[in-house]
């Protein structure tokens, strides 16, 4: 068994060319067997998660009006769907979604860099940044609205504070450890001051970095959802805005359908983060990063 | 005591050590890597630098290379970079970039238009004989056409003067001996001076014009041999068994001293 494992791993790194064609070849022939292992775990999760849904509406735990079925709730979705208030409300969403990202990556980036970078701005701010990440955003609301009002700015101001920590968390720790021998490598070849920055540890550093926006744009979503619920702006709709409507009005499908709405964009955008961290890591090597 | 060796050559030298003395640290933890290294590389000459672990041997290259300053002496390399490419046990690709652009890189940093700068790849990778694997990823080759690439992106830097940690030392046999044909024609057909560093006596032999042996803690010159055996030289030949015998009585009387 032993010798049997051995062997094999033997013959792994004398043949590297042979390795390669072997991992063209089954790329090619197990696509569709590859995805739909994928997906069906998945479907079947979801069919398990409505049926106990279903199965404690109908225990009567609670009225229908509290918690409709998944069949009233899935046929208010498709009509919600067709609705103009959703897709206005989506604009307005994504839209600070969007801004209060970039808005956060810049903050992230540019902290991240510096606390790398300088020794005293490491010391003093290094633990902070730690800190603010432990900090519920939706702490952070009392005073924004203190400051700008129930306005947007309060929300972007919530948004950049949850996510930045974590976008110059991953910068730092990706700048951190970059393999020392490709600074020499970089070093030596000619690539010093902002070069070596472009071409050697940027690129080194990417790998965590995207990690680091993948978890940002987590607590951005969250902060969003936190300050769309608290922050109602009358002339606005918004998505948060409509699930606090529907609250107020008791309307338990809309409410549960909205909801839907906000988990499938965050998996959506959470997946596509995912998708770029794959890419990095395949077209790396995944197994021998330092090494190569 | 002073240790001195000198390029046979009267002719201005490719690297110049004079009196270089590294000490690491401060006060009391202060460690003394080398002390009082003079050597001289003529141009073309491959010079092997050989010595038991913690001898100063990746020191005394950071140095040649530039990436470190002597605490005390001179270090200087003629060209007109004066600079040298290094090249170390590992690889030290960039995982993100191919191989053609690893090579590319050194020509990008010093402003090579684009248009020449293929060409060169395309050559270099040629020397190489790796013409074919421009497009794969470093992760994609096996080990010793990894160290293949490195030694295509140092020539790429086109310093005349070549500084190798180790090269071959995570590699086979086999693949070792391979490298060292190449290494030798490389080096011949593009009149490099090397300086070469490896605790593997036997390389040294089949490689170098001259061997120099550094004791330990701190690195000092002990020993310095001339190897005139002709070229193309076999590793497995009596000739660099003799040479590799030689060197080793050196080496092992200076361990046991220190181990006293």
């Amino acid at each position: 068994m032993a010798s049997d494992t051995l062997a094999r791993t033997g013959s792994g790194t004398l043949s590297g060319l042979d390795a390669l064609d072997l991992a063209t070849q089954e790329k090619g022939a197990s696509r569709l067997g590859r995805l739909w292992s994928a997906t069906w775990p998945k479907i079947a999760a979801l069919a398990l998660a409505l049926g106990i849904w279903q199965v404690v509406v109908w225990t009567g735990w609670k009225e229908p009006w509290a918690l409709p079925g998944p069949v009233t709730v899935l046929s208010d979705l498709g009509s919600y769907l067709l609705t103009s208030a959703l897709w206005d409300g989506l604009a307005t969403t994504a839209r600070r979604a969007a801004v209060g990202f970039v808005a956060a990556l810049v903050v992230g980036l540019l902290t991240g860099l510096a606390v790398a970078r300088v020794r005293v701005l490491r010391a003093a701010l290094g633990s902070m940044i730690t800190a603010l990440q432990t900090m519920p955003s939706i702490a952070w609301f009392p005073l924004a609205i203190l400051l700008f009002q129930l306005s947007e700015q309060a929300i972007f101001f919530v948004v950049v504070l949850g996510a930045a920590p974590s976008i110059a968390n991953g910068v730092i720790h990706g700048v951190d450890y970059v393999p020392p021998i490709l600074i020499r490598a970089g070093r030596n070849i000619g690539a010093r001051g902002l070069n070596l920055y472009r071409y050697v540890i940027a690129p080194a550093a990417l790998p965590a970095i995207v990690a680091g926006l993948k978890q940002g744009w987590a607590f951005a979503w969250r902060s969003l959802m936190a300050g769309e619920l608290l922050v109602v702006i009358a002339t606005k709709t918004s998505i948060g805005a409509q699930l606090t409507y529907a609250r107020e009005l008791s309307e338990a499908p809309r409410l549960i359908a909205i909801m839907i709405v906000i988990l499938v964009i965050g998996l959506l955008v959470d997946s596509a983060f995912g998708a770029a961290d794959k890419a990095i890591r395949r077209r790396w090597g995944v197994l021998d990063q330092a090494g190569s | 005591m002073t240790s001195t060796t000198t390029a046979p050559s009267s002719v201005t030298p490719a690297v110049t050590l004079d009196g270089v003395t590294k000490v690491y640290g401060r006060g009391e933890n202060a460690v003394l890597a080398l002390d009082g290294v003079s050597l001289d590389v003529a141009p073309g000459e491959f010079v092997c630098l050989v010595g038991a672990s913690g001898c100063g041997k990746s020191t005394l290259l950071n140095l040649v290379a530039g990436l470190d300053r002597p605490s005390g002496g001179q270090v200087q390399v003629t060209g007109p970079e004066k600079s040298a490419g290094l090249m170390f046990q590992e690889p030290a690709l960039f995982p993100w970039l191919t191989v053609a652009a690893n090579v590319e890189l050194p020509l990008r940093l010093r402003g090579v238009p684009r248009a020449e700068r293929k060409e060169r790849v395309a050559d270099l990778l040629r020397t190489v004989h790796l013409a074919e694997f421009g497009g794969k990823r470093p992760h994609e080759l096996s080990g010793g056409m990894r160290q293949r690439v490195a030694l295509a992106r140092t020539l790429a830097l086109d310093t005349p003067v070549l500084l190798m940690d180790e090269p071959f030392g995570a590699l086979d046999a086999m693949t070792r001996d391979i490298l060292h044909d190449e290494l030798e024609r490389i080096w011949s057909e593009r009149q490099l001076s090397v300086l070469f560093v490896t605790h593997n006596v036997r390389e040294a032999a089949r490689l170098a014009d001259r061997i120099i042996l550094l004791s330990s803690r701190p690195g000092r010159i002990i020993y310095s041999t001339r190897v005139d055996i002709p070229r193309p030289r076999r590793i497995d030949s009596a000739e660099i068994a003799a040479i590799a015998a030689e060197v080793t009585d050196r080496l092992r009387t200076e361990v046991g001293r220190h181990g006293q």
